[in-house]
């Protein structure tokens, strides 16, 4: 196995220590949100019993303490992302939200009737959603990149879906319900060749691999904070300068502004612009501590361990033949989806919660990928730094006894 | 290893699961309706031919988890050959049961008793009311040919 100290890892996570219906915690639903070690919870605590206040402007020491520790995580998720400018990183509640301040800002601003957006198949639906309501503001159109039965996009027809009205690409770059890893520096380079930027939706990607957004060329990517061993509500919007520069106002209020009278106002600089009103402060501390914590481990040290957690769990349940995995894409991040023959995923669900075991069940925010697969429902088990191989044992046994109640 | 389960699990969901009861469809049905559950994408049609307020008739189509299947397949064996005002007052009781809303009459209730530990897990209550509030809406609306629990 690889570099990563499991035991070590788990102990600096305290909610892993407890037993649920007496049994002890499996925690396999990292995909939906992860857990937070004890390094997060004491940044937030520490802000809020130490140093907690308004953040810039104010003369104050507390606001300057706040300050210092909020723009210095905006330092440290511009180090993560290997962005060039501080300038560059915007605070959003979350994925969801950075999606949505690109459709409402780029995309109003930019689209009109009979423009073209290109998403894919295995999209979530905060990446589809967002997407049509700005179609119903413009006019644009929403164009679907299809996939294989293995859970791949098909690079010819994306291609093909090009042409002179194509105005933007949003596309995950590891897909939640399938766990596919797409393609991207390819599809980045394909959409450039026809000057069409493209937005990168890393919610399931920035905790498991490496992002360099330089490397990629992306023009826009998101991510949340709480799938990142964060906290919840806060997230990160990196765009490339020109293109934040070129865009209105998400919000108006205050912090995005540099004068106002009620006459006209003039806008803040970046990334100020884009973060009307008090923040969530010790959040985003908080996600500055997560982003050290998993860099302190190493992104490659931790892609790797999850590979090997993956490539275990699928041979382990190729023993199951009642078991269908949904998506087998070649490459693809540690998430596990399947069914059951005969039993729907939310008791595979409930009686695994029973034996201490927390896995999800259900469309997975991506209904058309059910409708692709034709199930109404997955179950997903989605792994995490700090699983292990005993753990999977574990799922796997229980799956065969499942198995055995229902037949 | 599910022993902690046999409140929910009983013997009898497994085998309405299995072998559900009354599972076709009524052709020239007085009413049919689905009803959905986004959540959880459990989806059913439910057949009714009511011949002067009496249910002489109810079967049902559709996919669904153990809970939400063995609860429709239980209510259509309980409530055929009873009147509309019959039925509604046994939703009146089935609701209560799983929601602990007020006391039950669990000699009304009779066989679906077997459902009652739902309510000790809240995120399987709608699995096993959607075929309740389907029929409920078979009986209020006429008109009405789908429903949605979220």
């Amino acid at each position: 196995m690889s570099a990563v100290d499991v035991a070590r890892i788990r102990n600096d996570f305290p909610i892993l220590t407890q037993k649920i219906r007496e049994k002890p915690l499996i925690y396999l639903d990292n995909a939906a949100s992860s857990q937070k070690p004890v390094s997060v919870i004491d940044a937030i605590s520490n802000n809020y019993r130490l140093d907690y206040a308004n953040i810039h402007r104010g003369v104050h020491t507390l606001s300057q303490r706040s300050t210092d520790g909020f723009e210095g995580a905006r330092e440290k998720v511009r180090a993560f992302l290997n962005a060039e400018s501080v300038k560059e990183i915007i605070f959003v509640r979350g994925a969801t939200e950075g999606i949505n301040l690109i459709a409402q800002s780029y995309g109003r601003s930019t689209l009109g009737q009979d423009d073209e957006i290109i998403i894919t198949t295995m999209e979530h639906h905060a990446n589809i959603v967002p997407w049509q309501m700005l179609c119903e503001q413009t006019g644009a159109r929403l164009r679907v990149v299809p996939m294989t039965e293995r859970g791949e996009l098909i690079l010819d027809d994306y291609a093909a879906l090009f042409n002179s009205k194509t105005r933007l690409v949003s596309v995950a770059h590891m897909s939640n319900a399938l766990g596919t890893i797409n393609p991207i520096a390819k599809m980045i380079k394909t959409a450039h060749s026809h000057n069409v930027p493209v937005v990168l939706d890393g919610a399931q990607a920035a905790p498991h691999m490496i992002t360099d957004v330089r490397a990629l060329d992306c023009d826009f990517y998101v991510f949340s904070g709480h799938k990142l061993y964060g906290p919840a509500g806060i997230g990160v919007l990196y765009g490339k300068q020109a293109l934040l520069e070129s865009m209105p106002p998400y919000q108006g209020g205050g912090d995005m502004i540099r004068k106002v009278s009620f006459q006209e106002t003039e806008y803040n600089d970046l990334p100020y612009k884009f973060e009307a009103g008090t923040p969530a402060i010790a959040d985003v501390i908080g996600l500055g501590a997560a982003i050290d914590y998993v860099t302190g481990i190493g992104l490659d040290n931790i892609a790797a361990y999850e590979d090997d957690l993956l490539r275990y769990a699928m041979e382990q349940v190729n023993h199951i033949p009642e078991l269908r995995v949904i998506g087998e894409a070649a490459q693809k991040g540690a998430i596990l989806s399947f069914v059951l023959e005969g039993i729907h995923p939310h008791d595979i669900g409930t009686l695994l919660d029973s034996v201490g075991i927390a896995i999800r069940a259900g469309h997975h925010c991506a209904m058309p990928v059910m409708d692709f697969y034709q199930v109404p429902a997955t179950a997903r088990a989605s792994f995490a730094m700090y699983n292990t191989e005993q753990e999977i044992d574990t799922l796997v046994s229980a799956l065969k006894e499942l198995i055995k109640v229902f037949r | 290893m599910f022993e902690d389960l046999r409140d929910l699990y009983q013997e009898v969901i497994f085998d309405h699961n299995r072998n559900p009861r009354n599972f076709r469809v009524i052709e020239n049905a007085s009413r049919a309706v689905e009803g959905f559950n986004p959540l959880c994408g459990d989806r059913l049609t439910l057949y009714l031919n009511i011949v002067a307020g009496v249910i002489e008739d109810v079967s049902f189509q559709g996919s669904g988890c153990a809970i939400s299947t063995a609860s429709v397949s239980l209510m259509t064996e309980i409530i055929k050959g009873k009147t509309e005002s019959e039925a509604e007052a046994l939703f009146t009781q089935f609701h209560r049961m799983t929601t602990t809303e007020g006391e039950v009459d669990l000699e009304a209730v009779g066989k679906l008793a077997v459902l009652a530990g739902v309510k000790d897990y809240p995120a399987r209550v709608k699995c096993a009311t959607l075929a309740w509030h389907t029929l409920d809406t078979a009986l209020k609306n006429e008109g009405q040919t789908s429903i949605s629990t979220e």
